[in-house]
């Protein structure tokens, strides 16, 4: 375990978490959050768990992430949205963010050339284990997170398509016909059946 | 695990803070993962497979914790045009 590495990625990692709580752009906090969550994958390389490192980084830096912008677009469209993205291509913008994921791929790359994970103070546990621990003595919770992701599922998807039932047809319609002015109604009125497709 | 506290300390903060909500599930997502952020390391520290694991459960259980949440968001702003969450106190039935 690299003490240096791990103080530098830890100290990003909070640094970037205030950001993500302190900002009023949401686009912006979910950028701090990604290197957020990419500063806790570094750290868990650091403590010799690469496996989970790796998951981090796909599922909660990539999947969630995905899952958040989706949200934010559906929310915002129209006139708003131009004018944010307008915004975002200023270098104020995204220069933060990018200045502290430089520091992160230089330092794991740092690690990766120092070969594999340092001293032998930190005790690496590889894939191997996890999968041998998973499917042995923990097969009955990998059984009950497949039933919690199924009623995620099958909950998600309920709630983003419940959209458009009869009662509330006359409410849409008029909702429809005043928001043509505006220009952002037949993306309002279809984006909550999308939402269970993302 | 001081750090795992630290984080954790900040999305509690970031919980109570904020009154939007898409800034409420991030703050979930960072305690989620200052929760993981623990258990990787006392595993870690002895070193055995059994924190990994429960990352795994965590990773699993975030997923779909935060598809149930923005699709409740997404309903909850169709409704209020609103993403405050002081809104949704106003629910009946």
């Amino acid at each position: 375990m690299n003490v240096i590495a791990f103080y530098i990625a830890a100290g990003i990692a909070v640094v970037t978490t205030v950001l993500v709580i302190t900002r009023k752009n949401a686009v912006q906090a979910l950028l701090y959050l990604a290197i957020s969550l990419i500063s806790v994958a570094v750290i868990f390389y650091d403590l010799g768990a690469p496996f989970i490192a790796v998951l981090e980084v796909i599922i909660y830096a990539g999947s969630i992430i995905v899952l958040f912008i989706f949200v934010i677009m559906m929310l915002n469209l129209g006139q708003r949205a131009t004018l944010a993205e307008a915004k975002l291509l200023q270098p104020r913008m995204w220069i933060g963010p990018a200045l502290l994921a430089a520091i992160l791929v230089s330092e794991l790359a740092y690690l990766l050339a120092r070969g594999n994970t340092g001293a032998p103070a930190a005790h690496v546990i590889s894939p191997k284990q996890v999968g041998l621990a998973l499917y042995g003595p923990y097969l009955i919770g990998v059984e009950l997170s497949s039933m919690l992701l199924m009623a995620a599922l099958v909950g998600a998807y309920h709630l983003g398509w419940h959209k458009q039932p009869k009662p509330e047809t006359q409410d849409v319609h008029r909702e429809y016909a005043t928001s043509l002015d505006a220009g952002d109604g037949p993306v309002r009125a279809g984006s909550g059946r999308t939402a269970g497709a993302a | 695990m001081t750090l795992a506290t630290v984080l954790f300390a900040l999305g509690v903060a970031g919980l109570l803070v904020r009154r939007n909500l898409l800034f409420i599930l991030m703050s979930i997502e960072v305690m989620l993962n200052a929760a993981g952020l623990a258990f990787v390391a006392v595993g870690a520290r002895w070193a055995r497979a059994d924190g990994q694991v429960m990352f795994i459960f965590i990773l699993a259980m975030a997923a779909s914790e935060v598809s149930v949440g923005l699709a409740l968001v997404l309903q909850l702003y169709h409704q209020f045009e609103s993403l405050d969450a002081d809104a949704a106190s106003q629910m009946k039935g």
